[in-house]
């Protein structure tokens, strides 16, 4: 654990899709400047777990505090306006709309700070270029970028990242990732939900890993082996507390 | 010279018809309303306008100033409860909800204002015109009808296109939950943007209560006119509907210049052509909404 306090805290969470328990009774906490990775196979409920955190779900039972206050109940919009920004799954931008507009819309409602675009063009120097172009003519991890920047325009301090290397090339994961000691240095806390766990476990401070709604192993990436983590993953072996 | 007027009165008619079309234009390309009580809603700001304007001032120009305004709160209002609960229960429950205030709306005015036509009176401009050539005639208020549509359709598209209200306008329309994830409170932006709507919904009554005299019904016979210059412009681009709007003003002139009763019928046969000739519309720009 690190010295400072948490910033966002999820106490016991337990989220339901109608009949089925996604998510048992699963808690976490990070803190700024921390870089947390959850991982887990398809359907662990990794996402379910990221969306919950930003209001997309009400979760069954249990609580989520950002700085202090309790959110559980807040809109997602809300949770923005306080400083928690996801990235969701499968990049979701405007395509109608340019670069320039999704951070523009990104910014509109976000906290003050000092994330503008010029600061996400130091980042990634190719936007500025492309700021003026339709995100539809976009690649997929150029989209991916500006889902990823226009979270960052609303100064969150909690930045949630869902999937972010579905569907994108080994290389241009690899240099996303790249930018992510960039935003701790700010004190900003990440959270990473992956599938890619040797991506995720490279760059992560810490890791929790999600069998069937559980959490079956966390700690520091290196006081397991790969095998330990394979086994919690997979759910084999004695790494699996049922 | 008579086609050179019927052309001119065409495109101003048009004007009416775009300005008519421009609200469901917008609650259908930026919310996903099909407002079929949509005329209902126009003629009711005209009744609006006959029941206060005795107590304001003859002149019915005047109630430009206050229907407009009236209207955007209630469609905000209208926005945050009925059609939005009518929304996330699913897109057929939106028809028969905006059906059924059309139902409401008719039996209403017939209860309030009998089924009694009323125009609305605005002094010697109901009339006046001027004659830009011989045989060419421009009624002062036909003309201002047409300005006034090209100013809402190019206001709404400006405020659409570059302020921040209308950017988050634009982004629910792409993406409503992203448009959440991003901090936009998609609730109250849909809200904005029905006020919107609704305000050019009772410019549009204004206009043709000032233009024609009006029934409680007359309202959704003209639900057809703004559909179709709706899809002849192109689903969700306000210019489109402004040219849609005067592709059936021209046809219903043209139409009555060949035989005086065949002016309805050329409209609805232009509209059919236009179907099969480009079904995507004139405009078709739903990514410019």
């Amino acid at each position: 654990m690190t010295a400072s306090d948490p910033i966002l805290v999820a106490d016991n969470l337990t989220i339901r899709h109608g009949q089925l328990t996604a998510v048992h009774d699963v808690s976490l906490s990070i803190a700024g400047g921390e870089l947390l990775a959850v991982v887990g196979a398809n359907g662990a409920g990794k996402s379910t777990l990221l969306r919950t955190l930003a209001g997309l779900h009400k979760p069954a039972a249990g609580t989520i505090t950002l700085a202090g206050e309790d959110i559980t109940h807040l809109s997602t919009d809300r949770r923005v306006r306080r400083g928690l920004s996801l990235v969701p799954e499968g990049r979701r931008l405007f395509l109608s709309m340019t670069v320039e507009e999704n951070l523009k819309v990104g910014s509109a409602n976000g906290r003050p700070g000092n994330w503008t675009p010029d600061r996400v063009f130091e980042l990634f120097p190719w936007m500025r270029a492309r700021y003026t172009e339709q995100t539809a003519h976009l690649s997929g991890g150029e989209q991916q970028v500006v889902a990823i920047g226009r979270a960052l325009v609303a100064n969150p301090r909690v930045l949630l990242l869902d999937e972010i290397s579905l569907g994108l090339a080994p290389v241009v994961v690899k240099r996303i990732y790249e930018t992510l000691p960039a935003l701790l240095g700010t004190d900003m806390a990440v959270l990473v939900v992956e599938q890619d766990v040797a991506q995720a476990l490279r760059v992560a401070g810490r890791f929790q890993c999600l069998l069937e709604g559980r959490t079956t192993l966390e700690g520091k990436p290196s006081d397991y082996t790969a095998n330990q983590v394979e086994a919690a993953y997979f759910g084999f072996g004695s790494a699996v507390a049922t | 010279m008579i086609w050179i007027n019927a052309i001119v009165q065409g495109l101003m008619l048009g004007g009416l018809f775009a300005l008519f079309a421009c609200g469901l234009s917008l609650l259908f390309g930026v919310i996903g309303v099909i407002n079929l009580a949509h005329g209902d809603f126009a003629i009711l700001g005209a009744y609006v306008a006959v029941a206060l304007l005795p107590s304001i001032h003859t002149n019915a120009l005047w109630a430009l100033l206050f229907v407009p305004p009236i209207f955007a709160l209630f469609g905000y209002g209208a926005q945050r409860t009925v059609l939005q609960r009518s929304l996330d229960t699913g897109p057929l429950t939106t028809l028969l909800v905006t059906f059924g205030l059309s139902v409401v709306i008719q039996n209403a005015l017939l209860e309030g204002f009998s089924a009694d036509s009323h125009s609305l009176s605005i002094g010697a401009l109901t009339t006046n015109a001027f004659h830009p050539a011989n045989g060419v005639v421009v009624p002062y208020l036909r003309l201002g009808i047409l300005l006034a549509a090209v100013a809402v359709l190019g206001s709404v598209q400006l405020l659409l296109r570059r302020t921040s209200v209308g950017r988050q306008i634009r982004a629910v329309a792409d993406d409503a939950e992203a448009a959440s994830i991003a901090g936009v409170s998609t609730r109250h932006i849909t809200g904005i943007a029905a006020g919107i709507a609704f305000a050019t919904v009772a410019l549009a009554g204004l206009a043709f209560g000032m233009y024609a005299q009006f029934a409680p019904t007359t309202g959704s016979t003209w639900l057809l006119y703004a559909f179709e210059a709706v899809i002849v412009g192109g689903l969700g681009s306000l210019w489109g509907t402004l040219a849609g709007g005067c592709v059936l003003g021209l046809a219903q002139t043209i139409g009555e210049q060949i035989a005086p009763t065949a002016g309805a019928l050329a409209v609805q046969l232009v509209f059919l052509a236009m179907l099969a000739v480009r079904p995507n519309g004139l405009l078709p720009a739903r990514a410019a909404v």
